[in-house]
């Protein structure tokens, strides 16, 4: 039988759980921020966003 | 030891690896090497800045940011590799992975992560040919220079500065499409600025270097040598530094900041040549700290310039 169910696994301690959650707003806040950019980049360019010189 | 995770309480599974990463946003940022990458995107915005022809200022906006982050790419992928000998250095022991806040993988992928993004959208939105040359970039100075020269020939930073020298010219090339002389010049600038910057802080901290067992110059041929070749790059480099201006690309501010920045340049290379060997660190932290005066304002009287003639032109047209 496995009795794994049982065991409560890695627990983390506050500061690790602080900086997890820090490490996620800043990845959710740049991925934010790349779709800004792609919007502003097709707005400005128009039809043509992917002409650009070799 | 101390890996990341090292605080993590576990119940039940005591050998459990760490797992949980310590790092916070800010070791992310370190392993992209800030200090550098500020040099590298401003000597980019002066290549970008004085090409020909018009970029609108989104587009220049997104080349600096992928050449900077494709720096910072560079950074990451230096210092997982050489997570060992920033480990011993004491320079560098206070990196994230010699600390533990980030593990050697993390790193990697956060850096192949960088490297890829910042080469595609540079690629997709401004120019292939800058895209390119980043690409080129990133893989001189993480395979080329890192995994190859760093730890085999004392000619290491001499070839790897190319690397540093690329950015005004993809800077260039994401304004323009194309690659001309000014750009090549720029990078003829930075390239042989790049030994004698590295040399001087290198006879600081040669212990450093030769117990990690890095070949740098004077670890290998010793400090009357590393002098010579400090001398000898710093006289090229004062001709080279004031070339734009005799070729007529630049003008006269630049050509008097050049002459006289080179010849100070020169100068101090001739002081350590000379100094005595038990009074070197002052002549090398000098010239160390001019170096980097030097290059930034060789850049910005460029950029001055450009910016200057152009609002002139504008004013008497």
């Amino acid at each position: 039988m496995d009795n794994d169910g049982d065991k409560p696994g890695i627990v983390l301690t506050e500061e690790q759980q602080r900086r997890r959650r820090a490490r996620s707003v800043a990845l959710a806040i740049i991925l934010a921020l790349l779709v800004v950019l792609f919007y502003v980049v097709t707005l400005v360019k128009g039809p043509g966003v992917l002409n650009r010189p070799m | 030891m101390s890996l990341a995770g090292e605080n993590i309480e576990m119940r039940g599974t005591p050998a459990v690896p760490p797992l949980v990463s310590l790092a916070g946003p800010g070791d992310y940022l370190a392993l992209m090497k800030p200090r550098v990458m500020s040099l590298v995107v401003f000597t980019a915005f002066v290549g970008l800045a004085v090409a020909p022809g018009h970029i609108h200022p989104l587009m220049g906006f997104v080349a600096l940011l992928c050449i900077a982050v494709g720096a910072g790419a560079s950074g990451a992928l230096n210092m997982w590799y050489d997570a060992d000998i920033d480990a011993i250095m004491s320079r560098t022991t206070t990196r994230p992975i010699p600390q533990g806040r980030i593990a050697p993988g993390e790193a990697l992928g956060f850096g192949l992560v960088l490297a890829g993004f910042s080469v595609a959208i540079l690629g997709v939105l401004v120019s292939m040919l800058a895209a390119a040359l980043l690409a080129f970039t990133i893989f001189f100075y993480a395979v080329i220079y890192t995994m190859w020269l760093k730890r085999w020939t004392p000619q290491n930073i001499v070839i790897g500065g190319a690397a540093g020298a690329f950015p005004p010219v993809i800077g260039w090339a994401a304004a323009t499409g194309s690659v001309g002389i000014e750009p090549i010049l720029m990078f003829l600038i930075i390239f042989f600025w790049t030994p004698p910057h590295f040399w001087a802080l290198s006879l600081l901290r040669s212990d450093d270097y030769a117990r990690a067992g890095v070949p740098m110059l004077p670890v290998v041929s010793g400090v009357a040598e590393t002098r010579r070749q400090i001398l000898i790059y710093a006289l090229i480099l004062a001709p080279l530094g004031a070339s734009p201006f005799m070729l007529g690309y630049f003008g006269l501010t630049y050509g008097v900041v050049s002459i006289a920045g080179g010849a100070v340049f020169a100068a101090m290379a001739w002081r350590i040549f000379r100094a005595d060997a038990d009074a070197l660190e002052r002549p090398a932290r000098q010239l160390f700290a001019f170096s980097i005066l030097y290059l930034f304002l060789l850049f910005a009287v460029m950029l001055g310039e450009h910016a200057f003639g152009g609002w002139i032109s504008r004013a008497m047209a």
